[in-house]
């Protein structure tokens, strides 16, 4: 085990070296190896230091055993393993001695690569976790294997380029010596140098041993058991409990009418006003839920009175249909000559509703504030964020050292937990009621009534063709409100069509907005797959033929294709009343998606029978873990494309919990969904959002193929396809 | 407030909580058995899923005043002493949860059927499976797993 040593022993017996680079490093004791992080900011890690008696990438053990920290969220994406396993790789770690824990919420010392080149984040979003730690993991590791070489070169008194490692042993050929990482722990020594790695000093990915293997997930076991830990699963002594009701009208300011018959009520503690709901603080969590239900509150009107969400789209039609250009995100050639040349022009508009994020894990927290409002503790599910200390630092009024992030597994993130609403709802709650902790519980229905949705949007495509039937020209006109929420996604980067016109026309409704997994993709990859299946159909074109154009000069983009029409026998004629329809993606990872479905023509109900998706993901750090990510994100894709939709009647939500805002359940699963890889030595690309927005895209076109007529309107509800087939 | 024992993976608990207490929050907040999840309060998701009397139920639906210390509640932390129930086993060998706050209750689920059926079809597993929600999407993985661990608990000869 861990040697015993006092906090005081261990800052005492702490150095600082600078790199090469000339970036701080910190120095651990014995038993601790060296913190393997940069922070150009020495006093920023002495300050953590203070607070944290050991603060580091990795934690060794006499006896071997090692504690590898993560930093990013772990919301079932797998960063528990794959982050380590990039670390472990170039450390040379012995893969069974090694332990995973969350690493501080601290960006200096912990975070990726930021937005900006220079500077460091820990927000697990956009699927870019792995690919912006990739080379901070591996410097890291190669760091920590340098001071374990360096340690037995002193040993032993051989020069260090003499040494190498393997499995957690540090050899020397020579020789014939061998000792164990663990038995370097008390002889370790620091290197009076720490190389900076540089990208051709690692190790050669044809040597990995632990990168693209099959690798168990390390969090699995404790998912299985019950043991995970989720934010909502906290119980604290003398913890209560805190609720607010925040209305279904978004923006809507409440009046309480009934403010002491609610304080009368058994276990009540407190009522807390807030802008947009009432606050309350109970003993226990049926005490703070009953009197929630009692509440009487008149609600003012706000932005979104008056909205009708099924209703906009006729006005949002009038706006695509004014000569006035809006936001503009992409202009390549010249589009209205495009439009004036072409042999053929091919109109279409295409429309998604809202859609609710439905983690299953409601939002919650549990906060401590200390006595004195001073400090607090947190535990959270969260991406984090920008800020790190997740908004609580200003609700308090303290700066962000005394506020102590407990980062737990996410039951579900798919970007809701990217905001911090929650966290500071309960920040302020935990103040009232200072020192006692407090969980902060959404219920199902606060969860869907006050969510963040991804935006309803409407999408007019234009695109020309010349007399030969090849694309010339493409624009894409979207109305939406929340800009790259509806406006990410409309670039055809792996298309090479000489004129293309992208565009966003705001519009604005006051209901709230956010990321969902893979945020715009979704619905604009469905309109631009879509209209290129309309062009192949009414051309008589195979659209694989169609896009085999298109990607002439992206041979990455094709090879996907290809893949993906070899591994679904794409040329082999389907079961009668089937169909396969394709769809292309590109968020980070590019792919080729194609699916087979059959349709219930009395019920107008979709069975998707089988997916197929070839991937260029760059190398594969998890192959099974990605697979599962492709499964995941097509499930999700599917569950939003067959069934899901919020709507707005007057500005209220109409949709409070699963039986009014269905999901995918089991027995509308495919029979299978099959994963291949393209083989790629490049730099880890994310992974987690580029199945889902294969799914309309590819539905829509199997459609299409089957019964020659377009669904251009997400959800494809029953009723929605009865429609389309009868009309 | 009202006392109630209640015979929870052949341990007797006491818990004194308000009448009209869902199982759910004793067994969450006032015991800490915190396995048994909860999403939706009112059946839909299955996150919460326990058994009586070895039947798989809602525990977000019933009020603790309609348990009795005769029944043989079961929660995910009394399946097995080292998480190595058959299902259990094979949930890790599928690397079926992502997220995972569904499993527990996915788990209680899939035991319940292999209990009363020994090799189910995929349709029937579906079926039985219906109940319980996940977002992940980790469905495919959870019939596998429900196959494998219907092959090594019960082998056919």
């Amino acid at each position: 085990m861990a040697k015993d040593l006092t906090i005081t022993n261990k800052i005492n017996r702490r150095a600082f070296l600078k790199t090469s680079g000339g970036v701080t490093l910190f120095i651990g004791a014995s038993g601790v190896l060296p913190v393997l992080v940069s922070c150009q900011d020495d006093k920023k890690i002495r300050e953590q230091l203070k607070k944290v008696p050991v603060t580091a990438w990795v934690q060794l053990w006499e006896d071997g055993q090692m504690i590898i920290y993560n930093p990013a969220a772990e919301m079932g994406q797998g960063s528990m393993t794959s982050l380590p396993i990039i670390f472990a790789e170039e450390m040379d770690a012995d893969w069974s001695k090694v332990q995973v824990e969350f690493s501080p919420q601290e960006a200096d010392i912990y975070g990726g690569e930021g937005w900006a080149p220079g500077t460091k984040l820990m927000f697990t979003v956009g699927s870019r976790t792995t690919h912006s730690y990739y080379h901070v993991m591996r410097k890291a590791g190669a760091q920590a294997r340098y001071v374990l070489l360096n340690t037995a070169a002193n040993h032993w008194k051989v020069p260090i380029e003499e040494l190498s490692a393997a499995q957690s042993f540090v050899l020397h050929e020579k020789s014939g010596q061998k000792i164990s990482f663990g038995e370097l722990v008390p002889l370790l020594t620091m290197p009076t140098v720490l190389p900076d790695f540089t990208e051709d000093q690692l190790k050669n990915p044809k040597d990995f041993q632990l990168i693209g293997k099959n690798i168990p997930r390390t969090e699995i076991p404790a998912k299985v058991n019950g043991t995970a830990q989720f934010a909502i699963d906290v119980r604290l002594p003398d913890m209560v409990y805190g609720a607010l009701e925040r209305g279904k009208l978004h923006g809507a300011r409440p009046t309480l009418l009934n403010e002491s018959e609610i304080l009368a009520q058994a276990g009540v503690m407190r009522i807390v006003q807030f802008d947009y709901a009432i606050g309350l603080i109970a003993s226990t969590l049926k005490g703070v839920l009953d009197a929630k239900k009692l509440l009487k509150i008149d609600w003012s009107t706000a932005t979104s009175s008056g909205y009708h969400s099924q209703e906009i789209y006729s006005q949002y039609e009038a706006i695509a249909a004014k000569n006035q250009k809006g936001r503009v995100v992409t202009e390549i050639g010249n589009m209205g000559e495009a439009l004036r040349s072409a042999h053929k022009t091919y109109t279409a508009d295409f429309k998604n509703d809202y859609v609710y994020h439905a983690q299953i894990e409601p939002l919650n927290a549990v906060i401590q504030v200390s006595k004195d409002l001073q400090t607090a503790e947190v535990w959270v599910g969260s991406q984090q964020g920008g800020d790190t200390k997740l908004g609580i630092p200003g609700v308090l009024g303290v700066p962000p050292e005394n506020v102590n992030v407990h980062l737990q597994y996410l039951g579900g993130g798919f970007g809701r937990r990217s905001m911090t609403d929650f966290v500071v709802e309960c920040a302020v709650l935990a103040k009232e009621i200072a020192p006692l902790p407090l969980k902060l519980v959404w219920t199902r229905e606060d969860d869907v009534a006050y969510g963040a949705y991804r935006p309803l949007s409407l999408q007019r495509l234009k695109a020309t063709v010349d007399a030969n039937g090849q694309l010339t020209g493409f624009s894409h006109t979207v109305i939406g409100d929340g800009g790259n929420l509806v406006a990410g996604g409309v670039k055809n980067d792996h298309y090479d069509i000489p004129h293309q016109f992208a565009e966003w026309r705001e519009t604005n409704h006051g209901i709230r907005l956010k990321h969902w997994r893979s945020v715009g993709h979704g619905p604009n990859k469905f309109a631009i797959e879509s209209l290129l299946d309309t062009i192949a159909f009414d051309q008589r074109m195979d659209p694989i033929n169609l896009r085999r154009t298109l990607m002439a000069q992206s041979p990455k983009a094709l090879a996907t294709l290809e893949k993906a029409v070899a591994m679904s026998h794409w040329d082999a004629p389907s079961i009668e009343g089937r169909a396969k329809g394709v769809a292309f993606v590109d968020h980070g990872s590019i792919g080729t998606g194609i699916c087979e479905i059959s349709l219930d023509r009395n019920s107008g109900a979709i069975k998707v029978h089988h997916f197929w998706i070839a991937l260029d993901a760059g190398m594969i750090i998890q192959p099974n873990n990605v697979k599962a990510q492709m499964e995941g994100g097509i499930i999700m894709g599917m569950s939003s494309v067959l069934k899901e939709q919020i709507t707005i009647v007057d500005g209220q939500v109409q949709q409070s919990n699963f039986h009014d805002y269905s999901l995918l359940r089991m027995q509308e699963v495919p029979d299978s969904i099959e994963t291949a890889f393209i083989p790629s030595s490049e730099k880890p690309e994310g992974v987690g959002e580029t199945a889902t927005p294969m799914v309309a895209g590819a539905i829509a076109n199997a459609f299409l193929k089957l019964t020659g007529k377009h669904l251009r309107h997400l959800p494809f509800t029953p009723d929605r396809v009865l429609a389309v087939l009868n009309g | 407030m009202p006392k109630y024992t209640l015979n929870i993976n052949k341990t007797s608990y006491d818990v004194e909580v308000a009448a009209g207490t869902s199982l759910l929050w004793v067994l969450r907040e006032d015991l800490g058995l915190t396995g048994a999840k909860y999403g939706c309060g009112i059946g839909q998701c299955g996150a919460c899923t326990v058994h009586v009397d070895k039947q798989p139920i809602k525990a977000c639906l019933l009020p603790i005043e309609q348990f009795t210390a005769g029944q043989e509640i079961t929660t995910i932390e009394g399946l097995s002493e080292h998480g190595d129930h058959p299902v259990q086993k094979a949930w890790i060998e599928a690397q079926a949860p992502q997220c995972g706050y569904c499993h527990s209750g996915q788990i209680m689920q899939a035991v319940a059927l292999l209990e009363q059926k020994e090799h189910p079809t995929r349709d029937e597993i579906k079926a039985h499976m219906n109940g319980n929600l996940c977002r992940c999407g980790t469905y495919l993985r959870i019939l596998t797993a429900i196959e494998m661990a219907a092959k090594t608990k019960n082998p056919t000869s």
